[in-house]
């Protein structure tokens, strides 16, 4: 069982490496890369190209790595308790699973993924150390110890916010999303919009990779700027030749909003299409 | 097997444990690389090579490593060339040759020279050829390039190769840019500033835990139970003193970058600058009028020593100004810049001097070394890696 990428994602010779990597031998998956050139949706493809469920832990500033294991519910134990709910006596009833516990127990193992790690505590992969390493761990509350049927398929990203602890590096793999080639991102358009016009998607990608190129840009536009930028081209029926016009005093790509997100960037933009305007041919 | 590249990498700097080496043997066991060297190098990548910064050196050893694909023997550290499989090899000519190819290859010495000399050529070369009868580039009759006529030639950059892979793909280096001793953005430096986020969190417990004082009580019968956590927020304050103007012009873009990162990125932040050198005043704004200037002894009084001094500039100037009252070039000081410098080191333990000029140049200036003497050794360069350790530096 491979996985060699999907109908609606084109996956590069080193991604499938990796990705067969960690799914063969039962390790974690580390995926950084820019904003925008589809590392959450890795995770979703890979559980559909290997038929697996999955299973997706959003982490958040807040998120603590107990939550992903189990969280013991006190507030509605005390509350029974004063009701007086047989239940009460139990404390198996008050423990809530989290997402990790629920992939363990899965009868096939699932594609689990952690998302954006990184927004997290500085100190939340090393909790998770022992957990990813063995896929075990111990619940103190009704002294059972949970372990993987089978080993899920940990996807785990990352934007780069924090750096992670070696330790936990060593556990992973790790794969660096490169921003797609002109080839490769012909390939990804092909994928999303099958229907679209090969001159359309020519001048839009050159236009796309000359905005990539403009140097002092705050944020560059990634692969699914473009794909939203392709969306409303087509919506609006523009022509290719309206993106081949190379007519300085339209510097600024139609419907930019898509591309540009910021507005010190669309402002440098107007700045250099007033530049070329002044500067004879 | 390949135990002499992993110890190349570690010579490199590239952070490899052995457990990252056990896991790639485990990996090659289950049969990932398939006996062809592209997926194996892909493979060796993911398992050993946990930051992007660190991509472009592991190509660089990879590429050193399997250079020619032959032990060559000559003039080269005995230990160094690393013994492949030969259907390694095999697959690799198939790849990029067609049956004629092969059996012409011997026009040009046989494959082992036919790489080297492709080798040479790409380090020879710079920018895009066409035409010709050596470069590496399209339409020419040289061996190396693609849309060619020269029957052992290597094709580069023809679609045939879709992924462009006549240029082994690690010796292309796409990672380069993102390695750790290269200038930076504004987002890497806050990467980098974020160690000093990370111990500031560190202090003692002011706050009230409301979910855990709720959960200890519920564990304990319903009796109250008061927990207490640290306060949240960065606490690290930071005195920066920025170099302007003369020939700090040079770096100002990569002064502005880090600037605005740590604007973003501290609460507690104040900034003076000076020219060249500090001595008895510093000026609140870089227009250096008289009526911003504020004197180094306030400044002592002000901030305490638990403020971190940083200094960024790049202590290029005559060594009179650093060591002679009067010494200064744009006003007279009583007092040499060294006094002064030493005397807001003393004040600041924590304090350290960032350096926009690349590290290697540091020994051909005379002042930059002084002024590294006066810092006690703590000048780092205004790279990631550097600000990295500095940050580390000031946390100690």
């Amino acid at each position: 069982m491979k996985f060699t990428g999907t109908q609606s994602y084109v996956a590069t010779d080193d991604l499938k490496i990796a990705v067969n990597a960690a799914v063969t031998l039962g390790r974690p998956l580390l995926i950084k890369g820019e904003p925008g050139t589809g590392k959450t949706i890795l995770a979703e493809e890979v559980a559909t190209a290997l038929g697996r469920k999955l299973i997706s832990w959003h982490v958040k500033s807040t998120t603590k790595a107990q939550q992903g294991l189990y969280e013991y519910d006190a507030v509605s134990r005390l509350r029974d308790s004063q009701l007086g709910d047989a239940k009460v006596q139990d404390i198996g009833n008050y423990i809530v699973k989290g997402k990790l516990w629920e992939a363990f127990e899965a009868d096939v193992a699932p594609v689990l993924l952690i998302d954006e790690i990184d927004k997290a505590d500085i100190e939340f992969p090393n909790d998770l150390l022992l957990e990813i390493d063995r896929m075990e761990f111990h619940v103190y509350e009704t002294r059972q110890t949970i372990k993987a049927k089978h080993r899920p398929i940990i996807i785990i990203t990352s934007n780069n916010e924090k750096e992670l602890p070696d330790a936990f590096l060593r556990r992973c793999f790790f794969h660096y999303i490169r921003f797609p080639d002109r080839e490769t991102m012909e390939a990804i358009v092909a994928v999303h919009y099958p229907g679209i016009k090969q001159a359309l998607v020519r001048e839009a990608l050159s236009v796309f990779y000359d905005v990539r190129d403009v140097q002092g840009l705050k944020k560059k536009p990634s692969t699914s700027e473009l794909l939203d930028w392709l969306k409303l081209l087509m919506a609006e029926d523009i022509a290719p030749e309206v993106l081949r016009d190379k007519d300085p005093t339209k510097l600024i790509p139609p419907l930019h909003g898509a591309l540009l997100k910021n507005e010190q960037d669309v402002h440098l933009f107007e700045r250099l299409a007033f530049l070329n305007r002044r500067q004879p041919r | 097997m390949f135990i002499d590249f992993f110890l190349r990498l570690r010579a490199a700097g590239v952070p490899v444990s052995l457990r990252e080496f056990l896991t790639l043997q485990a990996a090659m066991q289950a049969g990932l690389a398939e006996y062809e060297i592209e997926n194996f190098y892909y493979l060796a990548r993911t398992a050993l090579v946990k930051d992007e910064r660190f991509l472009d050196r592991f190509d660089q050893v990879f590429g050193q490593c399997f250079k020619g694909l032959v032990p060559d023997g000559a003039g080269e550290d005995p230990a160094a060339p690393v013994d492949l499989p030969d259907e390694w090899l095999k697959k690799l000519a198939e790849k990029y040759l067609t049956e004629e190819e092969k059996t012409e290859i011997e026009a040009l010495g046989g494959w082992d020279k036919l790489m080297e000399t492709l080798r040479q050529r790409l380090e020879e070369q710079k920018g895009r050829h066409q035409g010709g009868s050596k470069w590496i580039g399209t339409a020419g009759t040289s061996p190396f390039g693609a849309y060619g006529y020269n029957p052992e030639g290597v094709r580069i950059g023809q679609h045939e190769s879709r992924h462009r892979r006549a240029v082994k793909v690690w010796d292309k280096r796409e990672f380069k840019n993102l390695a750790g001793d290269v200038e930076l953005g504004t987002r890497n430096i806050k990467v980098a500033l974020r160690r000093l986020r990370r111990f500031a969190r560190e202090g003692a417990a002011s706050e009230l835990d409301m979910a855990g004082t709720i959960g200890a009580t519920a564990r304990n019968a319903g009796y109250l139970d008061l927990k207490m956590v640290p306060e949240r927020h960065n606490a690290v304050k930071v005195l920066l003193c920025l170099d302007i103007g003369g020939s700090m012009d040079d770096h100002v873009r990569l002064c502005e970058e880090l600037f605005s990162a740590v604007k973003s990125e501290f609460k507690h932040l104040e900034q003076v600058y000076f020219h060249n050198c500090p001595y008895d005043r510093m000026w609140r704004d870089a227009s250096f009028r008289p009526a911003h200037a504020v004197p180094v002894m306030d400044l002592i009084h002000k901030y305490d020593p638990s403020w971190k001094l940083i200094f960024v500039g790049d202590a290029s100037m005559s060594p009179y100004e650093l060591k002679q009252p009067g010494g200064a070039i744009s006003d007279w000081n009583q007092e040499s810049g060294e006094v002064w410098l030493k005397r807001l080191t003393d004040a600041y333990p924590k304090a350290v001097w960032l350096n926009p000029v690349p590290e290697p140049y540091w020994r051909s200036t005379m002042s930059i070394g002084l002024i590294e003497q006066a810092m006690e050794g703590r000048m780092f360069p205004l790279t990631l890696d550097g600000l990295d350790r500095a940050m580390q530096r000031l946390m100690r």
